[in-house]
């Protein structure tokens, strides 16, 4: 029972997409005001949520429809199932084993597919276009993903959150080291959540709405709640792989912290997307590989040295 | 992926008006395109001859939305022309100084909207909250913000105060401060210059070939600015640079329009300087002499050709009108060629396109008949309340009462 409330409820689903649209007002309002607008009032991001889902819901003809309908909802499954095996506010996830951090990556890929198959199965030109470059850029920022993300679990000799969250408690100015694997993360993210520079899978003037084009009503509602929810998981994610710290405090305490953390991440990523015009697929993928990648190996090589001068 | 034929247009998120871009692409890179216009006819030059000059300036100004004062300046040079009037100093200084500060806003507006292209919208909201400040001023100047209705034949229909001069003076500082901002945002902002750079190469010789002008024949070197070579008003007396540049790429276009408008700020700041006392407008006879004129003018996109024939009566005989964007619409689809489809979008832009101003059928002519004869005004009217009835749309009633009520005032 207490699984089930911890799934569905708190830390689960609904309270992510609660945080996600609260996240969602702190990159619009920030970006709106660091471009000269007014931007959203609070309420916006939960009001647009209604208005799409009392829309009518338009399916193509030529749409392969079960997977049309499915895509939107898998997406949130895997966002927020994501979630519950990351530590948020104590060193201890919801659930946890050896090897979670594998699990986590590789679920928070899943809405990238989930877009990719509901744009293509919508038999758009348009979301087509869309649904190839969404593939063709997520082989460009998932390897260095990866490798940032678990460059500081290799420091630790982990592959679980919640020994991650042990070994920098014990040690935490090995923190400090992270910074170039941060850094490759937040890109990376960017890339992962489709924002400026990144947003190339659904750039408005090129390709109307790339994936998303077809989709109308409560389906673009939920796939809109999922980008959100991976926002928050993402954020999430770099928050206790790289910010490990305050986890021991009270839990009052420690769930404000947490809220900073994410937001801070948020707040970074707000900045970034206003700073940039968007680049081409190929000048993405040549970015990533050219030095993004290599910015990570060099991540793992000073991890490595470290770990070898300092631990053994 | 095979070939996969896109269709940008007629209606898409990228484009402001209707035209359509049939593109074939092979993966991301374009591998032929098909370009159509015409959805936006508006029969604007036939308009015209059932209508007076002065009904017909308005018209006319109507033509383009932004560059709205280009259009009613080239048409009427040419009546002026025609009827060989002398124009007042002062009405001339009123009219370059509006159509510079037209440049100023078409050129801003064009950054926002090319920063919107390539996915920079920090640029587009920049930008756009710039020019702003030149709308108002527009509209303390003329009344109006787009439509500014300032010309009339012999002059302009509104005089300046020196207040209004002073605070013109005052706001070239704060635009060239901010379009230094810009220039510097251009030259450093790395995903700006890669996304501009190398993109929509178009080299001189096919500027010179496919006859492109304005800024994107500018930017390939060419110098070709209807200002400087065939000056018209008070251009001839003024001090500017004719900007060209040598990328030849999007990067080039966008160089060249923020170093154009340096040059407005400085041509209006002398404007202001010189601006001679006097009457605005000569009176000019309602009916117009037989006779013809070509007018040349550098509207903010390139040169505008008006061409008016009058025959005596107080109609002109004929008008036409070439509009900047379909001399540089042969040179986009030769920039379009082996480029990205996410560079599409910039290329089109670049040449600060604007269909309705372009849409311009020559003849209209009946199909269905063996002898093809033009249609005319009159007939194309009664064609269209015939159609509009056979919807089930009547508006006779109403037309009739507003035909009386037009011949009441008109008696």
């Amino acid at each position: 029972m207490t699984a089930l409330i911890g799934i569905l409820v708190f830390p689960g689903v609904f309270f992510l997409s609660l945080f996600g649209l609260v996240c969602e007002f702190v990159d619009r309002k920030l970006h709106a005001r660091l471009q000269h607008r007014v931007g959203p009032p609070w309420f916006q991001p939960l009001a647009d949520f209604i208005k799409l889902v009392s829309k009518e819901t338009i399916i193509p003809e030529e749409a392969d429809r079960t997977m049309f309908r499915l895509m939107p909802a898998l997406a949130v499954a895997a966002a927020a199932a994501a979630a519950l095996y990351i530590p948020m506010w104590s060193a201890k996830a919801l659930f946890s084993f050896s090897g979670d951090v594998i699990v986590v990556i590789y679920l928070l890929t899943i809405p990238t597919l989930t877009f990719f198959l509901g744009g293509w199965s919508s038999t758009s030109l348009y979301a087509m276009i869309g649904s190839v470059r969404c593939l063709t850029q997520l082989f460009a920022y998932e390897v260095p993903l990866f490798m940032g993300v678990l460059a500081p679990f290799m420091l630790a000799s982990t592959w679980n959150f919640s020994e991650l969250a042990e070994f920098y408690r014990a040690h935490p100015g090995y923190m400090i080291f992270n910074v170039i694997g941060f850094a490759v993360s937040l890109v990376a993210l960017m890339g992962k959540l489709e924002k400026v520079p990144f947003d190339i899978p659904e750039a408005e003037t090129e390709i109307v709405a790339g994936s998303f084009t077809e989709y109308s009503g409560r389906y673009l509602a939920l796939f809109r709640m999922a980008v959100d929810i991976e926002m928050v998981v993402g954020a999430s994610l770099l928050a206790a792989v790289f910010l490990p710290f305050g986890l021991g405090l009270p839990a009052g305490v420690a769930f404000a912290l947490y809220v900073i953390k994410v937001l801070f991440v948020v707040v970074l990523l707000s900045i970034l997307r206003t700073l940039f015009a968007r680049l081409r697929i190929d000048q993405m993928v040549d970015f990533c590989w050219k030095y993004l990648a290599p910015a990570s190996l060099v991540q793992l090589l000073i991890n490595l040295a470290v770990k070898g001068a300092l631990l053994s | 992926m095979s070939k996969v034929t896109i269709p940008i247009g007629p209606q898409h998120p990228a484009l402001k008006e209707p035209a359509r871009f049939c593109l074939t692409l092979n993966g991301e890179k374009i591998y032929e395109i098909d370009l159509r216009l015409g959805y936006n006819h508006r029969g604007i030059e036939k308009a015209c001859e059932e209508r007076t000059y002065i009904q017909a300036m308005y018209l006319v100004e109507r033509v383009c939305g932004i560059c709205s004062h280009s259009h009613s300046t080239a048409f009427i040079q040419a009546v002026e022309e025609i009827a060989g009037l002398q124009l007042p100093r002062r009405g001339l200084y009123i009219r370059t100084l509006i159509a510079e500060l037209e440049r100023i806003h078409s050129h801003l507006l064009w950054l926002g909207v090319a920063g919107h292209e390539v996915g920079f919208d920090t640029l587009l909201m920049y930008a756009w909250r710039d020019r702003e400040l030149v709308m108002d001023i527009l509209a303390d100047l003329t009344g109006n913000r787009v439509n500014y209705g300032i010309n009339t034949i012999g002059g302009v229909r509104r005089d300046v105060t020196p207040r209004q001069i002073e605070r013109v003076t005052k706001a070239m500082d704060t635009f060239e401060e901010r379009t230094k901002y810009y220039v510097q945002v251009a030259t450093e902002e790395s995903t700006l210059i890669a996304r501009l750079s190398n993109v929509g190469k178009l080299c001189y010789d096919d500027a010179m070939r496919l006859g492109a002008i304005g800024p994107t024949a500018r930017a390939c070197g060419l110098e070709r600015d209807a200002r400087k070579a065939d000056p018209y008003g008070l251009y001839g007396e003024l001090d500017f640079k004719v900007i060209t540049d040598k990328h030849s790429d999007v990067y080039g276009r966008a160089v060249v329009r923020l170093l154009e408008l340096m040059e407005s700020y400085r041509i209006i700041r002398q404007l202001c300087k010189g601006m001679p006392e006097g009457p605005i407008a000569v009176k000019a006879p309602r009916k117009i002499p037989a006779g013809e004129a070509l007018s040349r003018y550098e509207a903010p996109r390139g040169e505008d050709v008006h061409y008016v024939r009058g025959n005596g009566t107080d109609k002109p005989e004929r008008v036409k009108i070439r509009a900047p964007t379909l001399a540089n619409l042969q040179a986009v689809a030769k920039m379009l060629e082996d480029n990205y489809l996410a560079d599409t979008t910039i290329v089109i832009a670049a040449i600060d396109p604007c269909f309705s101003c372009t849409d311009r059928a020559v003849l209209l002519k009946k199909s269905r008949r063996r002898n093809e004869e033009p249609v005319l005004w009159n007939s194309l009217r009664d064609y269209g309340i015939a159609w509009h009835r056979k919807q089930g749309l009547d508006f006779g009633d109403m037309n009739r009462r507003f035909g009386r009520m037009m011949e009441r005032s008109s008696r």
